[in-house]
């Protein structure tokens, strides 16, 4: 009898209404990030909503030159978005097969004592602040590419695409690697059963059973890369041509928005709402990946955890 | 089992030189980053160690490369590395706890919320530039300020740091909390006295790096003008500069001298960095609790 009395009286006697305080509190501070949220779609969304006002949504999508700066002003966004596209493309040719390899290293090959020193060692490279690796392609790796005989411009998207991509590998091999890790060792046990060996193993068992990590680490290292800014305002110019080439320059989404915020814009200005209709192209492309993400990761989730 | 694996190797000649040019391939995956480290880590410490020295870290910038330094950057670097400990990490580690030991997870706002967190840590840096450049400085008035960059830097780190800090939390385990309430404890007493200091360690290691990414961000403090010249000490209301914007300045410098004294800076910028990581790691070799 006493004994069930016990929990009640210990809730209904004492109320402790500091409980519900803090409580609130704790509530409050999730709740900056959602208005952080908020705040970017309503600061991308005013500005930009004004900017189709005066320029037709069609003619900025589909148009082909981008001078929004000159009269008469062009606003067709192609040129920035296959400068994006082209650096990105360089970016996932380095960071998707040698992710994948480190992925595969560290989760099949590595033995727990030469992972746990490589894991870390790996993800010094994401440390490194992305101004430093737009300096370096800019003045070592360009270089180093013309004293090779290549007919590279100074700015140039390849190079500020080679070296995101290097910096990418890290991103690509830790989520990569989760998804080989959440693969039960059945399986594995299986397969060499089976009179696999361990080449086999990891190509035709556990790299199609964590493919939806897998994927979700490329769309990641996308969306890193459309974002970035640094490296490609340094070293990939600031002219926006539509080429492909990836030896002239050519200029980004970021490299755009980053370039123009730098000089003292007057707030109305057609080239203040400029910048905020291309960052609202910008957030919307990663939007779209990030969800995509993850959406995937959940995915393999959902099957082996 | 191993041993039928090695019979079939040893009976297939093919297989085993596939095997061996597929581990040729994987170690090649994991050297090339070192090798691009490894390069630009010699190649920034030969051009730039020459012109670490006082007039680096004690004057300010000039237009003449020989007398130019980082004074104001390095103290702007500082001070929002202060301003983001006094504002960020209470609030991330706020969210963090809520996430961990309040939220219902069933609960669709919850769920929400935990997206929203993943989302918001893979947005552009440049994005929150806009974010700061249309609110902070154009919105509230407050001007192209120290507190704007610190604010911003602030928001863009929120969710590295709350992701941190779920996973300090959670990885105290359940039974620590199931005694601490068998003895009468209220939830915030549990989380306040038990859970918290339990999860300290990791809970700092983690904000320490996510510190350390802040310090190095250029784009967002570029949107909302940090890209000036500032002869004189910052101060939290007034124009600012920092370390990083300082190095994409003199890079784009047309003199090589110009590009030297970056490399100078970075030297310095990567010292900070690793100091910071260095107290991360020994932090956590040194305090945590292993269940």
């Amino acid at each position: 009898m006493e004994t069930t009395k016990v929990e009640p009286v210990l809730t209904s006697r004492r109320r402790h209404w500091g409980e519900g305080v803090v409580k609130g509190a704790l509530a409050l501070c999730a709740l900056v990030s959602v208005a952080t949220t908020v705040g970017i779609v309503a600061a991308l969304l005013e500005p930009s909503i004004e900017f189709f006002r005066s320029v037709n949504v069609l003619d900025y999508l589909t148009g082909t030159e981008w001078a929004p700066l000159f009269e008469p002003a062009h606003f067709g966004v192609a040129p920035l978005v296959v400068g994006t596209f082209s650096v990105t493309f360089w970016a996932l040719a380095v960071s998707a097969p040698f992710g994948l390899g480190a992925a595969i290293f560290l989760s099949e090959y590595a033995s727990p004592r030469v992972r746990k020193v490589l894991k870390p060692a790996l993800e010094l490279l994401a440390g490194i602040p992305t101004v430093v690796f737009g300096y370096f392609a800019l003045t070592a790796f360009t270089p180093f590419l013309r004293s090779l005989g290549l007919e590279v411009e100074i700015f140039n998207a390849f190079s500020a695409g080679v070296v995101m991509g290097v910096m990418l590998i890290p991103t690509v091999a830790s989520l990569s690697e989760d998804a080989m890790t959440a693969v039960p060792q059945t399986l594995r046990d299986g397969a060499y059963a089976l009179g696999s060996n361990k080449l086999k193993v990891s190509v035709r068992i556990v790299v199609p059973a964590a493919v939806s990590g897998i994927i979700a680490s490329y769309v990641l290292a996308v969306s890193r890369a459309i974002g970035e800014t640094m490296i490609v305002l340094l070293a990939a110019g600031q002219l926006a041509q539509t080429t492909l080439n990836p030896f002239k320059a050519v200029e980004t989404l970021t490299a755009f928005i980053a370039a123009t915020a730098q000089g003292d814009v007057p707030t109305g200005s057609v080239e203040y709402k400029t910048i905020f209709a291309v960052a609202l192209t910008l957030f919307v492309m990663t939007f779209v990946m990030n969800m995509l993400s993850i959406r995937l990761v959940r995915k393999y989730r959902e099957v082996y955890e | 089992m191993s041993d039928v694996a090695v019979t079939l190797r040893e009976r297939r000649p093919r297989g085993r030189l596939l095997g061996r040019a597929f581990l040729a391939y994987l170690l090649l995956s994991v050297a090339v980053g070192f090798v691009l480290l490894g390069w630009l880590l010699v190649d920034v410490f030969q051009r730039g160690l020459g012109w670490v020295d006082a007039t680096l870290f004690f004057d300010p910038p000039s237009a003449d490369p020989q007398i130019a330094g980082a004074r104001p950057a390095i103290l702007g670097t500082l001070y929002l590395m202060g301003l983001l400990i006094t504002f960020t990490v209470p609030v991330g580690v706020g969210t963090a706890i809520y996430l961990e030991e309040y939220a219902r997870k069933d609960r669709w706002y919850n769920r929400l919320l935990e997206i929203n967190i993943q989302n918001l840590a893979a947005v552009p840096s440049i994005v929150y530039g806009i974010l700061g450049l249309a609110f902070l400085v154009r919105g509230l008035g407050l001007g192209e300020v120290l507190l704007a960059g610190a604010l911003i830097l602030g928001l863009l780190v929120l969710p590295t740091i709350v992701i941190a800090g779920r996973e300090a939390i959670r990885a105290v385990p359940g039974s620590i909390r199931d005694g601490a309430y068998a003895l009468g404890a209220t939830q915030w007493q549990v989380v306040s006295r038990q859970v918290l200091p339990a999860a300290a360690p990791g809970v700092a290691t983690g904000t320490i790096l996510a510190l350390s990414r802040a310090i190095g961000e250029t784009a967002p403090l570029l949107m909302i003008g940090a890209l000036t010249y500032v002869p004189f000490d910052p101060e939290i209301f007034g124009a600012f500069t920092a370390l990083p914007v300082q190095i994409y300045n003199w890079t784009r410098q047309p003199q090589e001298d110009f590009k030297l004294l970056a490399a100078g800076a970075i030297i310095v910028l990567l010292v900070l960095l690793l100091l910071m990581n260095a107290f991360a790691i020994w932090l956590r070799n040194r305090y945590q609790k292993r269940w």
